[in-house]
């Protein structure tokens, strides 16, 4: 072969070389997210019990699937469950990265205390609660061996308040993160601007509200996208925690899909469920995602 | 964030620095709970939960617990303790995590030195991918396992691992690698490099900082999933599975001890990487997840 033939043939491997080492991995996400997507999507629209097979029935899955009272259940469960973990936890992580940015003594200390939980499995945070706020052998029988007999804490064993002990769990698992990040949102903030606040007289309260939140509003955002897309996740954490119950009160879209896919055999309606779990996730992630990626460009 | 001025503090009184170190202690005293409570019931006997304090320290120590929890304990039908499927999740973990981060530092090398059109919406579908709850690939990655046949092995959960992995591990490789100057690679371009030597010598030796991220990121996500390994683990379920088995038998006495060691067992191995690489992490977290 001639030298510029093998020149111009090493130049076009070169140019096509990047677009081979990425394509696997764009084929594997076509395939198993969206490929998978499309399929589930698909099976939702048929009869499928056990297995899936390719009867369509339009959407009576879904007709049936909203007909249903676990379902209910699991969608008001998401609601209380969402609602308060995201609250308090952006309430618990501003306040504390906030008192942490105070020169504080030991914040080295402290930091990893407040963010180890994030780094255990939601299996061990189940387990570990589960029996703390168990009434026979947790808090509250600790209570009353110091002393304090009427205490009584036994709302996991109660279908109204067991969704609020999923709550503690998550908070306790999350909101140290949280804190970190809005940590770093606070120590990225200008000094600048704080000191010609201060020095028009603004008090630390009007520093923070008027100028220091404002300020944060990337940090907010963030959390408020990772925590809702943890909570519309959450399945570990309910399975080692209460299990769905009792009964049925911690029933979430997460356990509803697996337990009528798997092992009531309702693969069609599982299905559906899945399909709804998906598009809120969607509802909230691609105008974040867009937007960002918009900005980069 | 270590190293940080902390200049940002605005002045406060005497009686509010005393309310906030309050708060804070309060704080850290919650978050410690937890692991208190497993710690110091893990080394009791039984006896001493079911009939004492469980906030008191143990008046017989014991590490019965913590042996029976490794290699006795009744498992689903078997009594083989977590160990063997400590070794599931060992064998399942290492890999994944390797081969998603090489992966990962390829694709993101690509996506901002390689750039070709329509490149933003490669990314911007594999990032989607993180995403998406798995709930939705459940049904097809079952059906797709089966007929690979790599259902309920420890092939099939690394398999999944990888493809559900690559996403985070493009999305750090990529961001870190987008500030580093491409002036230097169109040199070595310029000077005969191609591609794979460009990315061995000149992007690799500075991917340190992100390599820990992605490696520890990985290694938390896949150590701890639960829900993967309880759909397709099969007979090679990960510790996980194998710790919520035990902790919800519902067969013989509730051996509280065991179930508290067994808990420990599982999360020794991430909080050992947190313990020691931490700092990394958080970092990598606020780069990577957070900045999109």
């Amino acid at each position: 072969m001639s030298a510029p033939a093998t020149a111009d043939f090493r130049t076009r491997l070169q140019d096509w070389l990047p677009k081979l080492v990425l394509a696997p991995s764009f084929a594997v996400t076509l395939i198993f997210v969206y490929g998978f997507i499309l399929f589930t999507v698909i099976l939702s629209f048929t009869g499928s019990k056990m297995l899936p097979k390719w009867d369509f029935i339009g959407f009576e899955n879904y007709v049936k699937l909203f007909a249903l009272q676990h379902w209910h259940i699991a969608l008001r469960n998401i609601a209380i469950f969402a609602t308060l973990y995201i609250v308090i936890c952006t309430a618990i992580g501003l306040m504390l990265a906030i008192f942490l940015d105070q020169k504080i003594r030991g914040e080295g200390m402290l930091r990893p205390i407040y963010l180890y939980p994030m780094a255990l499995s939601f299996i061990v945070t189940g387990t570990a609660w589960k029996w703390f706020l168990d009434p026979g052998i947790g808090l509250e029988r600790v209570m009353h061996l110091w002393g304090w007999e009427s205490f009584s804490f036994t709302w996991i064993k109660d279908n109204d308040m067991a969704i609020y002990t999923i709550v503690i769990a998550a908070v306790w698992q999350t909101s140290g993160f949280v804190m970190a990040m809005f940590l770093a949102g606070l120590r990225g903030i200008d000094n600048e601007v704080l000191k010609a606040a201060q020095i028009d007289g603004a008090s630390n309260l009007q520093l923070y509200r008027r100028i220091v939140i404002p300020l944060l509003r990337p940090a907010f955002l963030s959390a408020f996208v990772i925590l809702s897309h943890l909570a519309i996740k959450s399945y570990d954490l309910v399975v080692a925690l209460t299990g769905g119950g009792p009964g049925r009160s911690t029933e979430m879209p997460a356990t509803f899909m697996y337990s009528y896919t798997f092992t009531r055999n309702q693969m069609g309606i599982g299905a559906s469920s899945a399909v709804i779990m998906l598009m809120t996730i969607a509802a909230i992630m691609v105008p974040y995602l867009y937007a960002e990626l918009k900005e980069k460009k | 964030m270590s190293a940080v001025t902390q200049d940002t503090a605005v002045s406060t009184g005497r009686v509010t620095r005393a309310f906030i170190y309050l708060v804070l202690i309060l704080f850290a005293l919650f978050y410690l709970l937890p692991l208190y409570v497993m710690g110091v019931n893990s080394v009791k006997p039984l006896a001493e939960i079911t009939g004492g304090n469980m906030m008191a320290l143990p008046q017989t120590w014991t590490l019965e617990p913590w042996r029976s929890a490794w290699s006795t304990a009744q498992i689903g039908v078997e009594a083989t303790g977590l160990r063997p499927y400590f070794l599931n999740s060992i064998l399942m973990v290492v890999p994944s995590v390797a081969i998603s981060t090489i992966v990962g530092a390829l694709n993101g090398y690509i996506l901002t030195k390689w750039r070709f059109r329509g490149d933003t919406w490669v990314f911007g579908l594999m990032l989607f991918s993180c995403f998406i709850p798995f709930q939705i690939v459940l049904i097809p990655m079952a059906v797709v396992l089966g007929k690979l046949g790599l259902a309920g092995s420890v092939p099939g959960l690394i398999l999944v691992h990888v493809v559900y992995g690559i996403g985070f591990t493009t999305l750090y490789f990529r961001n870190y690698y987008a500030a580093f100057p491409t002036e230097l690679v169109r040199a070595a371009q310029i000077d005969g490099a191609g591609f794979f030597r460009i990315f061995w010598r000149i992007l690799l030796p500075v991917s340190g900082p992100i390599a820990v991220v992605s490696i520890i990121w990985q290694f938390t996500n896949i150590w701890n999933d639960f829900l993967f390994g309880a759909s397709f683990g099969g007979t090679s379920q990960p510790m996980t599975v194998a710790l919520n088995n035990l902790v919800q038998s519902s067969t013989g006495v509730k051996e509280y001890n065991v179930h508290f060691a067994g808990a420990i067992l599982a999360a020794l191995p991430t909080l050992f990487v947190y313990v020691v690489a931490g700092r990394y992490f958080v970092r990598g977290l606020m780069a990577g997840s957070v900045k999109g």
